[in-house]
């Protein structure tokens, strides 16, 4: 039987890691993501994981043990945030061309300085081109459901790739709720074991990972991780569904609320979607037609599910809790240009928000639908709660 | 993805010719070196003298590749210039300098 507990987004990563037990765990714990560790290493000092929990001295030697116990056929998870992530930038592309799956706990933080530990998503953003997919949470359920479907999708022979499942520190990381667990032996079932392509312990069928490739054959290994990303965005629907069948739980790539007759809807990803849906019924109710649209999986980007969705829309929002500086926030610029190929020039305003743990409260998400539908659409960069 | 298995399926399927066919994640397959003719990198080569050498096998335990090579008996029998770069090594070591080390030029 399923059991109902209050209990944080850390702590729930954590406890689909129980769960999940997986080989190898290889971490540093950084702020806010160190409650997830910290569990974890409880799990392991109560015997209750067979796991083969390596302690390092960075994330750099953390996300490079994890790699490395991937190659050699591992099942193979760790946590981290902001600079500790920022760190780990060198490894992370070797993990997308290495094709080994990690599922990695990614509570997103500001990167400094200023010194911050809030949440904000340039973090996982700075890291969104090597190969790695991203799932963003909206709330700790999807978190604990999430860790387990992407066990299934980074080992997925035709995937083969990183999983990033990111949420939003201290928001969901360190906010309590009631999250509903599944029995172990139904995620035990559910994730199956690991059958490794390559792995470096097969001693019959001998192999080298990280041997050069020059720019003869280079350019074709990262055409392969193209695939990979192309093969998730149709195969993650199947174990998306495959994952409802034992929860009752369903999590599409896209997350659409009241968007079907709405003529004016907000693109954003992660914990604000929550408010924004609560705005949407209190406008719904006063007779305006909007809309919510939540980016969960940013990578591969569902580009053409999007551009369905907003197709004929009077105007959007996009909201980025993220910088580009200097040039085009990351979910704005994906949308813009998702629409741009399907042919449909929606007015769009890009709305900055949330920035270092910034506050997002309702009446923001009101004041950007009353702007979308007063017309006031402009090119520059809203910035939502800045002191000015 | 790339169908072959191992070395040898690759070496039979040739030089890939399509982005599938490349291994995935630029791995290589286990025993390929011995197909890599590192012997094109050298520029001074070693000259056995079989009437000097003792078989002590100094050469053949400093030799950083498998270009020392040997009889049923275990005895040195030459040198295999496939494999073999002009490191130098095994002259260095040869207590009988049974081996020298001469210019790639003097035999063009």
């Amino acid at each position: 039987m399923p059991r109902k507990e209050i209990t944080s987004g850390n702590w729930a990563f954590a406890e689909a890691m129980r769960q999940i037990n997986p080989d190898v765990v290889a971490a540093y714990p950084i702020t806010p993501s160190t409650d997830i560790i910290m569990k974890f290493a409880e799990f392991v000092a109560n015997g209750e994981v067979d796991t083969n929990f390596v302690t390092v001295e960075s994330e750099h030697s953390a996300i490079t043990a994890c790699v490395t116990a991937s190659a050699a056929g591992a099942r193979v998870m760790t946590a981290s945030s902001a600079n500790g992530v920022a760190l780990m930038h060198e490894v992370f592309p070797i993990a997308g061309c290495f094709r080994t799956p990690i599922v990695f706990g990614l509570v997103n933080r500001s990167v400094g300085a200023p010194i911050n530990i809030h949440c904000d998503h340039s973090d996982s953003m700075a890291q969104r081109d090597y190969g790695w997919i991203h799932l963003y949470c909206e709330d700790a359920q999807e978190v604990y459901d999430s860790a387990i479907m992407a066990i299934r999708l980074s080992e997925n022979k035709d995937i083969l790739t990183p999983v990033f499942v990111c949420q939003d520190g201290f928001i969901t990381s360190h906010g309590f709720e009631p999250v509903e667990f599944l029995d172990d032996d139904v995620v035990k079932n559910f994730v199956g074991e690991r059958n490794p392509i390559n792995p470096l312990l097969d001693v019959e069928n001998p192999v080298t990972y990280g041997s050069f490739a020059m720019s003869e054959y280079y350019f074709e290994i990262k055409r392969q991780q193209i695939e990979a990303h192309k093969k998730a965005l149709v195969l993650y629907d199947k174990i998306a569904k495959e994952f409802e069948s034992i929860s009752g739980r369903y999590y599409p790539m896209i997350d659409c609320y009241k968007t079907e007759d709405a003529d004016f809807v907000i693109v954003v990803m992660s914990s604000a979607s929550g408010a924004v849906k609560d705005v949407v019924d209190e406008m719904r109710n006063k007779g305006h037609k909007v809309g919510c649209l939540r980016v969960r999986m940013f990578r591969p980007f569902p580009a053409e599910a999007i551009a369905a969705v907003l197709k004929g829309k009077k105007a959007i929002a996009v909201l980025d809790r993220c910088l580009s500086i200097g040039g085009t926030a990351p979910l704005v610029a994906e949308v813009r240009s998702a629409l741009y190929a399907a042919g449909d020039l929606v007015p769009v305003n890009s709305c900055i928000y949330g920035l270092g743990g910034r506050d997002f409260f309702p009446q923001y998400a009101e004041g950007i639908f009353m702007d979308l539908i007063n017309g006031k659409i402009s090119h520059e960069e809203h910035y939502i709660g800045l002191l000015e | 993805m790339s169908t072959c298995k191992n070395w040898k399926e690759m070496k039979d399927m040739g030089k890939p010719k399509r982005w599938q066919d490349v291994p995935m994640g630029g791995i290589t397959y286990g025993a390929s070196a011995e197909n890599v003719e590192t012997g094109q990198w050298r520029s001074i080569r070693p000259v056995w003298n079989g009437e000097e050498c003792i078989s002590c096998m100094l050469c053949w335990v400093q030799c950083p590749d498998r270009s020392i090579t040997t009889d049923e008996n275990g005895k040195v029998t030459g040198i295999d210039y496939f494999y073999c770069k002009g490191c130098g090594i095994c002259a260095q070591v040869c207590p009988k300098k049974a081996i020298e080390m001469r210019p790639e030029s003097d035999f063009a």
